[in-house]
């Protein structure tokens, strides 16, 4: 805040190559750190879809290299493509990507408030991805027990391949990068209430930076959640304890009890008294508003698009803000609409219900409030634009699923189906993902100093849309229609095969989609070093990060304070000299 | 049955018919929305593209729309809610008289007893128009019976029994899914509810069987020894357990809890979790003894004890020492703590 905060980050650019671009403490290089590893873990998530989607069809295909697929490796598919998906690439892209990019920038600071731990969050988040992959390759394979890893099939080695070493490993990575995001929600945090220029007030800040914060705080409260139950699961499966596992299980043949396992007393370790409706209450307060940390990052770039695209300021901002707090807020009370079958009073079922509907509520003034902001516009199709608009779509169409699957009794029939992939693919999966390239659309001018190809992007855009639409919609009939989901044998069930024909025109459709990201990744590189130039402000935006050159300089602002004058989105002001008025032009300009 | 492309599961038990006219409504509510949504994105698009509308205007939000916007939604969800809520209440819990059949489930089979003793693997028959209460345990990991054209789904728990009860509305074979994701063949740990004609039914109940559960759990009883303690006479070393279901039971500190099938359960498992007031915890832990099957026919042995409490002779012959040394199970081991 005060100037002299800013003095102590004011230091001199480091020239050496690992302390540039390793061990950065820039916030900038952190943040492409963060993107980079993001971009890594989203192929390999989707490559492992492509293999499930390529089993559920035909499970008889002999693959190169890989051979043919098991009904056992397709579950373990699944549980690495939904925990690389969802940690790796929802949680750290639209976050700790950009948000560690552009949140100082556009408060108008040096850096984020410590750069030090900025740096040990990526390098955790890095070991844990590390970890993560590793489970590929130990004894037994990775794990099969699923993203959710529900107690006891998670907590005992015997229950399945991978559920040994594997599994271990899950754990552990997912501690790791429990711990690492709660360093980097404590950062997110401090910089955005103690690091604002003057005159950046709380309500002069950009939706971004409202999402990232909020973001952080809901990352704050659920990642503790999350390492807290890691750690017991690692000591019910390590130690004998039994916080999960209820005692006499018979699994295949053997009693629960591990072979010749003895407890620092010398007596035999014996299971009794575990609850597994803990792990669920415990993944689940995390699970939840997990949803929300990968979504809201999104919607705070689908305002600010949306706003500079359309040349308008946004529509109620104010709201904009409120309702992104509502849903930070509620979020943390609906973990037990995940739960409604698994044996709650109808009571606590009721609660749990009427908090998700009410959810449904700031999602609904968002989604007007962008149409708002469209509204009598002079709307500009850049691909920026257009995937924030196919964000809207998605998140409208992802979310009125929603309230189906907050009503218990719809649950009876919905929950565990297809039903529900459909919903969370397209609502946590999709949007969030459309959020992240309308950002990389968006910022890459900034990042890079060159502009990416518009044609590819249209390319990119339009296929992507229907390509997903296509995957993904057919899966709420599919779900309708009583179809289970985490099966891996759909060939051989009877009852499946009148389904079979829709189930290979979404692989077909996951095919084509997935080969269109090639495009993005080419489009990606190839800007990076033939783009066009970009000015310093190509989108005619009014946010601080359009002040700075492209990319910006080390320190951000060249040592110099900027003053805020203005709100976010001030746009076609009437009587202003340009459409759009800067955050940092003088206060005067919207008064002639 | 599924010789088409199903649209939607059938219909066949009491609840379909209340539930299906909210899932409607929710499908026209999701329509409309969508629908009403993508249109005015696209109108928006054509008609304030930059080439035909080069001035944009200076709205900056209007209380009175955002709060139409606000309060409409609110409604619809609340009247979503209401209408939810009343029909979730209506499940409530099964009718006394309901036909009672027990369960359980491992990986990766669905295992049926009914009261009269007949048994079956991966399908359960059931007659039509009378309600039905199916009381579930998971011997291992947490499965979950659903059977889509009932619209009913329930998650079967390791440590504790549930009961999910219908009412079947037309006959036919229906499909028995695991719904809980529960390791590598889950996908196999399928079956099929079989609605039969109450006569039919009677018919085929008759065509098998091994005794009824209470009459396998009194075997049970001897066999574990159970008997040498929990008596009526004076040598009795536990509570008589005549009565003791559905009654109060007070312990020895000082809380109380219905005797239902989940405490039978824990108080065989592991004794000594509640005593009850009076007694010694003298008794020995059965875990890993009593198998989830054996342990539904001591309870129905148990409960049937209501109706019947001279069922237990305090004359019989309890097993000897020849007889537990050529059945070791039968010798509850203590597990040291």
């Amino acid at each position: 805040m005060s100037e002299q905060a800013h003095a102590v980050h004011a230091h001199a650019a480091p020239t050496g190559f690992i302390r540039k671009y390793i061990f950065s403490l820039d916030h900038k290089m952190i943040g492409l750190q963060y993107y980079f590893l993001a971009l890594v873990a989203v192929f390999v998530g989707m490559f492992l879809s492509l293999l499930m989607r390529i089993h559920l069809v035909w499970p008889e295909a002999s693959l190169p290299w890989f051979g043919h697929i098991k009904p056992e490796q397709y579950l373990t598919l699944l549980t690495m493509h939904g925990t690389i998906m969802v940690f790796f690439v929802l949680t750290t892209a639209p976050q700790s990507g950009f948000g560690n990019y552009f949140l100082p920038i556009q408060i108008g600071a040096p850096d984020m408030a410590f750069p030090t731990l900025n740096m040990l969050s990526f390098w955790t988040t890095f070991v844990s991805f590390m970890v993560m992959l590793a489970a590929f390759f130990v004894e037994g394979g990775a794990p099969l027990s699923g993203w959710t890893n529900y107690a006891p099939l998670s907590a005992i080695p015997s229950a399945g391949p991978g559920q040994g070493l594997g599994e271990d490993l899950w754990i552990i990575s997912i501690a790791l990068f429990s711990v690492a995001s709660l360093m980097g929600a404590l950062n997110f945090i401090t910089t955005t209430l103690d690091l604002r220029a003057r005159g950046m007030s709380l309500f002069r800040m950009p939706l971004t930076c409202w999402a990232w914060f909020v973001t952080a705080m809901l990352g704050l409260l659920a990642f503790g959640v999350l390492l807290a139950g890691g750690i017991l699961l690692l000591l019910d499966r390590n130690l004998g304890t039994s916080f999960f596992v209820p005692g006499g299980l018979n699994i295949n043949g053997n009693l629960s009890f591990p072979p010749g396992g003895l407890n620092p007393g010398g007596h035999p370790i014996t299971h009794t008294g575990g609850s597994p409706l803990l792990w669920q209450h415990l993944f689940w307060f995390f699970g939840h508003p997990e949803v929300y940390i990968a979504i809201l990052p999104g919607m705070g770039v689908a305002s600010q698009l949306l706003s500079t695209f359309s040349r308008k300021p946004i529509f109620g901002y104010k709201a904009m803000v409120y309702a992104i707090l509502a849903i930070g807020i509620l979020g943390f009370l609906v973990w037990g609409h995940h739960m409604f079958m698994s044996g709650m009073s109808p009571y606590s079922a009721f609660a749990f219900s009427v908090m998700t509907m009410a959810i449904g509520v700031p999602s609904a003034i968002k989604t007007f409030n962008w149409l708002g902001t469209i509204w009598g516009g002079r709307v500009r199709f850049h691909t920026p634009m257009l995937f924030a608009i196919g964000f809207v779509s998605l998140f409208v169409s992802g979310g009125l699923s929603g309230p189906f699957l907050a009503q218990p009794v719809l649950d009876i029939p919905l929950h565990d189906t297809y039903f529900v992939v459909g919903h969370f693919h397209l609502i946590m999966g999709v949007a969030a993902i459309f959020g992240i390239f309308a950002a990389t659309y968006y910022w890459f001018p900034k990042m890079f100093g060159r502009m990416m190809n518009e044609t590819l992007g249209r390319i990119h855009f339009f296929v992507t849309l229907l390509g997903t639409y296509a995957v993904f919609m057919p899966m709420h009939y599919l779900g309708m229609a009583g179809h289970p989901r985490r099966y891996s044998q759909l060939t051989e069930l009877n009852f499946l095969q009148p389904l079979m024909p829709l189930q290979k025109f979404m692989s077909i459709a996951a095919f084509i989609t997935i080969a269109v990201q090639f495009v993005f990744v080419i489009n990606l590189f190839w800007s990076m070093k033939k783009g066009k130039k970009a000015e310093i402000n190509p989108w005619e935006a009014t946010t601080l990060e359009w002040t700075v050159p492209s990319p910006p300089p080390h320190d951000n602002f060249g040592g110099v304070t900027p003053v805020v004058n203005h709100g976010p989105y001030e746009y076609s002001v009437p009587g202003a000299a340009k459409d759009y008025t800067m955050q940092t032009d003088p206060a005067t300009v919207a008064a002639h | 049955m599924w010789t088409d492309f199903p649209l939607f599961p059938a219909r066949a038990a009491n609840f379909a018919d209340k539930v299906d006219p909210l899932y409607f409504f929710l499908v026209a509510v999701t329509v409309f929305f969508s629908v009403g949504i993508f249109l005015t994105i696209t109108v928006f698009a054509i008609k304030y593209r930059r080439s035909v509308h080069p001035q944009a205007e200076q709205i900056k939000g209007s209380l009175a729309v955002e709060a139409t916007w606000t309060i409409i939604p609110l409604g619809i969800a609340l009247f979503i809610f209401v209408w939810g809520a009343a029909v979730y209440y209506s499940y409530g819990a099964p009718p006394k008289n309901a036909l009672r059949v027990y369960g359980t489930a491992k990986q990766w089979m669905w295992k049926f007893q009914h009261a009269d003793g007949q048994r079956e693997i991966n399908e359960l028959h059931v007659p039509v128009g009378q309600d039905v209460a199916v009381t579930l345990i998971s011997q291992d990991v947490i499965h979950s019976f659903f059977v889509p054209a009932f619209r009913a789904k329930m998650d079967v728990l390791p440590n504790r029994y549930r009961t999910v009860w219908f009412r079947p509305t037309r006959t036919g074979t229906y499909h028995l899914f695991c719904a809980e994701y529960c390791g590598t063949a889950h996908s196999g740990m399928i079956g099929w509810v079989v609605v039969m004609e109450p006569a039919d039914y009677e018919v085929w109940l008759a065509a098998g069987g091994e005794g009824s559960l209470a009459s396998s759990g009194e075997k049970l009883f001897r066999h574990f020894g159970c008997i040498s303690c929990h008596r009526a006479d004076k040598g009795a070393r536990g509570p008589d357990l005549a009565g003791l279901y559905g009654r109060e039971v007070h312990f020895q500190d000082g809380s109380t809890r219905i005797a239902d099938e989940n405490y039978l359960r824990e108080s065989i498992l592991a004794p000594k979790a509640k005593i009850v007031a009076g007694w010694q915890p003298i008794m020995p832990v059965f875990q890993g003894q009593v198998n989830e099957e054996q342990m539904l026919e001591l309870i129905a042995y148990i409960k049937s004890l209501n109706q019947n409490p001279l069922n237990v002779n305090p004359n019989a012959p309890v097993p000897d020492e020849e007889q537990r040394k050529r059945n070791p199970q039968v010798e509850p081991q203590v597990i040291r703590p």
